[in-house]
């Protein structure tokens, strides 16, 4: 079970804590129903409660491809401490 | 409604039709591997899927007919809340990303086909690792089942099948062939079958969307005249709005939020992730796979142009696909209808083989034959995966829709309540199975009692799936009340039991064995062995 290495690099470091607003973030957005429950402003005559979920799709697409990306940085840079061993 | 069989329509569709099943049964051949008889072959198409097979499949078996007949439906009756499904299917992907590449790597590590196999390897729990196969196969079940009724929408809207045909053979006999001709390619072909037809049938889908949102609005006058005439109905009628009330929207965001946890505890998504060749393509996906959300929000806007263009139905499964009858030219009319046909057939494949690994791995070889051999696993799995369609069928012919969609609602809330096991299970080993356990009983029966009490004007019980949320007050998702009762039973009795130093099980699994990917000593070459059952 404990086999951790001797040296190892802090939990959290700001990378890390922007991989993670990247993926909460979704979840604030879309779980705060009455921020975007009304019909105006309209876009091409579709509600606001309806493209602006729509729009949140490309928004927390393009958060999680940039925390992925982040995250395969992070690790790399680990030197593949967390996936120990890891092929590089 | 019913003008007779659409014979154009009718014969698009079954051109496509044929084409899939051709597909069907070439594809045991595709990508074959030297071992043939594994569960791996079989049941996961080798573990070989690459990044845009992957996506496929995913989609494939997420985005089912019956979804793309329910949302829209959804929509057509009551509105907005028909909607949540967007909001769901957005927080799935950033949660998936946390959990979902550990757990492909432990299950290729340690050789799992199911979530159950994780759970009785991490916690050394028989006892659990039932609980979850079990729940598994009940919530799966009428999830196969409401792919035939999404089938069955379909055919109706063509003339054939369903209606009011006097002798039942005749009257059900399309779906019989359909049933029969998925069942045979899902026995020879395994998952290998599914993979290769999602092409098409995503491929499909994504143009009859494309169409359906551009050509419609413009034949009815624009969105501003469609959102008009859905707002009207609802003033009319007195049931659902454009926009959520204040009252409402809890009930939106709760349920948003427990199907998104849920999504991927369903033994069909964990098939179709495991199936892929590495944790990168699985965290890769949950970048691409955002694109089917797109899609889906769009087709749910079909809801309130099936209003627009004035579409009666009395049953709302049918508003889409006589949206499409009355909309489109036929010919065009038939490939969204295959669109919708085909859209059932990939889930349905991929579900039966999830449930029928399920019942072989973690009944058949931990209960019944423990000295299972690979090539018995793989004979007991293709007949469990037939006979799970077979009881599908046997349900939607034999009872009530409402009672497929009774189950598949429970079903949702019941998987829901194996998060804790599994994706606590992937992060944490502190949590005592035996807590566990107690929790995923409280959160099933809970969950189970709950919906049973909600009325609906239709119907006594079972009508809805939210309900108010004790010391909150206001309307939620009971499947997630259920599940936040199960965690806070699971860390209570966990911190009783620990305290009373109650005997842990064994854990087969080490910390770097979720972090592992493919190419690793240790991830290709043991699988072969530990598929086996040898090292257990």
């Amino acid at each position: 079970m404990s086999e951790t290495p001797e040296v190892r690099p802090p939990v959290v470091t700001p990378v890390r804590v922007v991989i993670g607003v990247c993926l909460l973030a979704p979840f604030v957005a879309m779980l705060w129903v009455g921020s975007y429950a009304k019909t105006d402003p309209t876009f091409i005559g579709i509600p606001f409660f309806y493209w602006y979920q729509m729009l949140w799709v490309l928004i927390s697409t393009a958060l999680t491809m940039l925390a992925y990306k982040l995250w395969k940085r992070d690790r790399a840079g680990r030197g593949g401490a967390d996936g120990k061993g890891a092929a590089r | 409604m019913k003008d007779g069989v659409n014979g154009v329509a009718l014969g698009v569709f079954i051109f496509f039709f044929v084409a899939v099943t051709v597909m069907g049964f070439l594809a045991a051949r595709w990508r074959r591997a030297e071992t043939e008889h594994t569960l791996d072959e079989w049941g996961l198409g080798g573990r070989s899927f690459g990044t845009w097979i992957t996506w496929f499949l995913l989609g494939g078996d997420l985005y089912t007919a019956y979804t793309f007949v329910a949302v829209p439906a959804a929509i057509y009756a009551a509105g907005a809340s028909g909607f949540f499904a967007v909001p769901y299917t957005i927080l799935v992907y950033p949660l998936i990303f946390t959990f979902l590449p550990r757990l492909w790597s432990v299950s290729h590590r340690h050789g799992y086909v199911t979530t159950s196999d994780f759970v009785r390897g991490r916690f050394g729990s028989r006892g659990l690792s039932l609980a979850v196969a079990l729940t598994g196969i009940l919530a799966t079940m009428p999830y196969i089942a409401l792919q035939l009724v999404g089938i069955q929408a379909v055919l109706d809207v063509m003339g054939v099948g369903g209606g009011e045909s006097t002798n039942w053979f005749v009257k059900d006999l399309p779906l019989l062939i359909a049933f029969g001709v998925l069942a045979a390619y899902t026995y020879s072909s395994g998952l290998r079958a599914p993979a290769l037809i999602a092409f098409v049938k995503d491929t499909l889908i994504y143009i009859v969307i494309a169409v359906a949102i551009i050509y419609i609005p413009i034949k009815l006058g624009g969105f501003g005249h469609i959102f008009a005439a859905a707002g009207e109905k609802y003033a009319s009628t007195g049931v659902g709005s454009v926009v959520p009330a204040p009252a409402g929207q809890w009930t939106y965001a709760t349920l948003a939020l427990g199907s998104a946890l849920a999504l991927f505890m369903y033994p069909h998504s964990i098939t179709a992730t495991l199936s892929s060749r590495s944790r990168e393509v699985i965290r890769r996906n949950t970048t691409i796979l955002p694109l089917y959300s797109l899609m889906l929000g769009l087709l749910a806007l079909l809801g309130f142009m099936a209003i627009a263009a004035g579409v009666k139905v009395t049953n709302g499964q049918l508003a889409i696909p006589q949206l499409f009858e009355d909309m489109f030219p036929s010919w065009f009319a038939g490939v969204a209808f295959a669109a919708i046909g085909i859209g059932a057939l990939v889930p349905a494949a991929i579900m039966s083989i999830a449930a029928a690994n399920l019942f072989t791995r973690n009944i058949y070889r931990d209960f019944i034959r423990p000295d299972a051999t690979p090539a018995q696993e793989t004979r007991v799995s293709k007949i469990v995966s037939l006979l799970v369609k077979v009881g599908a069928l046997v349900f939607v012919l034999t009872m009530d829709k409402t009672v497929a969609i009774n189950f598949q609602l429970l079903g949702g809330i019941w998987i829901l309540q194996t998060f804790p096991a599994l994706v606590g299970g992937l992060f944490t080993r502190w949590f005592h199975r035996w807590a566990l356990l107690a929790g995923w009983a409280v959160g099933m029966v809970y969950g189970t009692l709950a919906a049973y009490g909600v009325a609906s004007p239709t119907q006594k019980h079972f009508g809805g799936s939210a309900k108010e949320i004790p010391g909150i007050g206001e309307i939620g998702y009971i499947g997630l009340t259920a599940f936040v009762l199960n965690v806070v039973v699971t860390v209570v009795l966990t911190v009783v039991l620990r305290a009373l130093k109650a005997p842990d099980g064994v854990d087969e699994t080490s910390p770097e064995d979720y972090t592992v990917d493919a190419g690793d000593r240790g991830v290709q070459a043991d699988l072969p062995s530990a598929a086996s059952g040898a090292g257990h």
